[in-house]
């Protein structure tokens, strides 16, 4: 329910912190011409100023931007690449948000196994050696991950990498072959943007199961007869996934955020690129509306994630 | 080929189970024999840290991690005539786990966190069915609710879709029972199951598990602390400390011709409970027509979901007096006691303490300036000595602490520690030691110590006695009256337990569902109630004497009956 609200304040922050660096996207393209040697006539600027309606002030602009995204769902223009928001964002929107998912998938898929195994077998080799790991994934930066993983599948595996299709697929028609071709290309991204969410993921569900696996609740299904594998399912590690579904309000802008700086170095046809150079450039209804996007995304993914934890937990649900 | 005596169900041979730590082993249970019979409750018996719950745990081999069983056997007789070794089993194999839940089944001290609070009722009784004979789908539905009627759960129909957290204490420890009634086990073991319970409640829950043993010959094996339970149910004792057996027998040897010196002391201390305290019977009355020290009136506190926790409550203390306040869970009592302090703010009513320079103050409007005061002369000991002592002070810092408030400085606040820690009888070198350094008693001792340190003159004790076993329990009440005649103290005592209230308690209030039912001098509450509550509360406390059971026999009050499904919200609000 506070989902509305939120999404107002966060569209008005936005908006303040495209507009927050000093000059406009006008001030930066007369920088760009006058670098070049043309000379800018004064007259000009304030004609351009007056199309883009950039003379007015910050609340107005707000307003007039705000408006043409609920009444129409018209973003604005981009003024660099002269095209709406719209049609810009939509296809790479789509790749961010499928990107996002499947690296979710993929560190959930890995972190709770080993986080399982971790705490079972405490202090065991193999628990040592996922916390390690753990630790080191998280402290090495996401754009080093990416760049000495792309060094070594270029350059020991010959495997092309960058992007997320090869040349020949790029604008070619959704089929089987681009799907493989995509699946080829995809898992690097995934692994790279995922390993660090992954060391903190198998962190929290190792020590949520070591909370849980000395719970009397455990003897108890122990005294009834069950066997240790499933008693260990069934009850503690039912328990201990509740607190990790919640912390997928925050594992996906820590993905997204991560997908920013790994897609802009491995050159990923996502939003992250884009959004660099809308800063950039102050091409701020752009820049404006990835970072307004983005964020309704992590909002949704909170959201998402408290309504996932009232279905798996009564107590939640019946409060 | 092994033989077994009739009867015998279960019989455990020189049990020793030991916990491996940094010093070497610690053997929590050292040489244990006894024997189950059919249809008998055998009563364990002890102390905190006794063994007897790992005793317990060994026979069904879950004792926690890194307990292990080093020697000794725990022999299992079947119908069919065929006897295992139990400790000789693999822990985590299958011969063990068909032993469990289907012919030896248990359950536990806290019912709440026993069972998993995100699955159905009826899904955590079922899959005893379901694991141990394949029972499933409607079959086992069926049979859960004849279990979940068997132990008297209202409305089974509903309740087997519900979840834990939506049942009282005793619900709760119902469904325990019918769990562990699934699958007709020859033996239970019942690991104090009724302490986290109401009396009340206790005696309901006690009388269901004779009952239930009655209809299926069990055997029962019963581990409590608390002597009033087991004179009330046992038909042998077996009496642990430190890991070994003090002593076994008949129930009626037990209690009346004890051999051992330990079992002499504990069943004294239990006795001694059972009176008022001499040092009570000798002081002179304090004089009816002394003013009031504390005079509360029509005092109310609502919370936010609407529960009236205190409900138009008026009391008052006199100056040296010990006021009892009984009540069960959620009864308000401590609410009550912390709106004393201001902790919580009543709306309603007023608060008037009498000052020492003898102007009065409604405490429940006292500004700023003067509840500082108020908080000086009013202090309150917790009940759980563990957590009400910061554990990263020493107990000098502790005991310093409200002196430090006071202004009081230098060589004089280290004077008046030591001379505080004499007081209640802790030695002044050990100021320097932290708190997870004393046991249970010695660190309530420091509780108490902080309390009085500023010269307070009425002290609301929270359940203090509650958390200690019972030969601590009065020798802590002891000191409270000591302190009481040597600094002219006052006190409103709160407690559940009616032996503590009656033993220093010069007057009581019984309350109940926020609102005091009955008030009036201790002796006359205890031997002639006037409320039909107060006489339900007073007859289902366990009575230490086997040659008097009388709690099967305990009158019921059923004038308002509590909802039995559905009414979690007293026990959650109950803070203490």
């Amino acid at each position: 329910m506070f989902a509305v609200p939120t999404l107002f304040a966060v569209s008005i922050i936005a908006f303040i912190i495209i507009q927050l660096p000093p000059g406009d996207y006008l001030t930066t393209l007369m920088a760009d011409w006058a670098s070049q040697g043309g000379a800018v006539e004064a007259g000009t600027v304030a004609a351009m100023r007056e199309r883009y309606g950039l003379d007015q002030p910050m609340y107005f602009q707000y307003y007039k931007w705000m408006a043409g995204i609920l009444m129409h769902g018209d973003f604005g223009i981009s003024f660099e690449l002269g095209k709406p928001v719209t049609e810009l964002i939509w296809s790479r929107l789509g790749f961010s948000l499928l990107l996002s998912l499947l690296t979710l998938c993929f560190v959930w898929a890995i972190a709770i196994p080993i986080g399982i195994l971790s705490a079972v077998r405490q202090y065991s080799i193999s628990d040592y050696t996922a916390t390690f790991l753990a630790f080191f994934f998280l402290a090495v930066p996401d754009f080093l991950l990416a760049l000495s993983a792309m060094y070594t599948m270029s350059a020991w595996f010959g495997q092309s990498v960058g992007g997320l299709f090869s040349a020949q697929y790029i604008d070619a028609d959704w089929s089987f072959g681009k799907l493989l071709d995509f699946a080829q290309h995809v898992w690097l991204p995934v692994v790279v943007i995922g390993l660090g969410s992954l060391a903190a993921l198998v962190r929290i569900m190792r020590a949520n199961l070591l909370d849980e696996l000395s719970k009397p609740y455990v003897t108890t299904a122990r005294a009834k007869g069950m066997s240790e594998l499933e008693l260990l399912i069934r009850y503690p590690v039912r328990l201990a996934l509740n607190p990790l579904i919640s912390t997928l309000g925050w594992i996906l802008p820590a993905v997204i955020s991560g997908e920013i700086i790994v897609s802009v170095v491995m050159s990923l046809p996502t939003t992250g690129p884009l959004l660099l150079r809308a800063l950039l450039a102050q091409d701020m209804y752009l820049a404006g509306s990835l970072i307004l996007l983005i964020s309704v995304l992590t909002i949704i993914g909170t959201l998402v994630s408290d309504l996932l934890l009232a279905l798996t937990d009564p107590r939640i649900r019946f409060q | 080929m092994m033989r077994m005596e009739d009867d015998v169900i279960l019989k455990v041979e020189d049990l020793a189970t030991s916990f491996p730590t940094r010093t070497g082993l610690f053997n929590a249970v050292d040489g244990v024999s006894f024997a189950l019979k059919r249809g008998k409750t055998l009563c364990v018996v002890g102390e905190s840290g006794s063994g007897k719950s790992v005793t317990a745990r060994s026979i069904l081999q879950i004792v926690d991690k890194p307990g292990r069983i080093d020697g000794g056997s725990i022999l299992l007789a079947r119908p069919d005539g065929s006897i295992t070794d139990l400790a000789s089993l693999d822990p985590r194999g299958r011969d063990i786990r068909t032993v469990r839940g289907k012919e030896i089944a248990m359950i536990f001290q806290e019912p709440m966190s026993s069972l998993s609070p995100v699955h159905r009722i009826g899904t955590q009784i079922g899959e005893t069915l379901r694991i141990h004979f394949g029972i499933r789908g409607q079959a086992q539905r069926e049979r859960v609710l004849e279990l979940l009627r068997q132990v008297e759960i209202p409305r089974p129909e509903t309740a087997i879709d519900r979840y834990t957290f939506e049942f009282s204490g005793g619900m709760r420890q119902r469904v325990m029972i019918a769990m562990a009634l699934a699958c007709n086990p020859q033996v239970l073991i019942a690991d104090e199951p009724t302490t986290a319970l109401d009396v009340t409640t206790q005696a309901e829950i006690l009388s269901l598990i004779k009952k239930l043993q009655t209809a299926h010959g069990m055997a029962v094996l019963f581990i409590t602390h608390d002597m009033g339970v087991v004179a009330e149910i046992a038909d042998d004792v077996l009496v642990m400390y430190r890991g070994k057996v003090m002593e076994q027998g008949p129930v009626e040897q037990i209690f009346h011709a004890p051999a051992n010196a330990y079992t002499r002391g504990l069943i004294g201390s239990v006795v001694k409970l059972e009176t008022k305290a001499e040092v009570r019977l000798k002081r002179a009355p304090i004089p009816e027509d002394a003013p009031p020290l504390l005079d509360v009136k029509n005092l109310s506190l609502t919370f936010p979901s609407g529960l009236k926790a205190v409900n138009d409550v008026s009391l008052f203390v006199r100056p040296g007096e010990t006021l009892g306040i009984v009540g069960e869970s959620g009864s308000g009592k401590t609410t009550m006691g912390r709106c004393l302090l201001r902790i919580y703010d009543p709306e309603v009513g007023t608060m008037v303490f009498r000052r020492p320079d003898g102007h009065s103050v409604d405490i429940r409007t006292a500004d700023r300036g003067d509840l500082k005061d108020i908080r000086r002369e009013v202090r309150m000991i917790f009940q759980d000595p563990v957590n009400s002592l910061s554990p990263r002070k020493t107990v000098g810092q502790i005991i310093a602490e409200p002196l430090k408030l006071a202004g009081m400085k230098g060589r004089e606040r280290e004077d008046r520690v030591a001379e505080l820690m004499q007081q209640v009888g802790l030695e002044p070198a050990w100021r320097e030691r932290y708190p997870h350094a004393f046991s249970g008693g010695q660190r309530q001792r420091i509780g108490i110590a902080r309390a009085i340190a500023v010269k307070p003159r009425l002290i609301v004790a929270d359940e203090a006695t509650s958390a200690l076993d019972v030969s601590l329990r009065s020798q802590m009440l002891d000191l409270m009256m000591k302190l009481q005649d040597e600094l002219g103290l006052s006190y409103i005592f709160i407690s559940h337990d009616m032996s503590v209230i009656r033993y220093m308690c010069d007057r009581v209030a019984v309350m109940y569902r926020g609102r005091i039912v009955e008030v009036g001098d201790t002796d006359q509450v205890v031997h002639n109630p006037t409320h039909d509550y107060t006489r339900a509360l007073l007859s289902a406390i366990p009575h230490p004497d086997p040659r008097d059971r009388r709690i099967h026999k305990r009158f019921r009050y059923d004038a308002a009956a509590p909802v039995a499904l559905t009414h979690p919200l007293p026990e959650t609000l109950d803070l203490s």
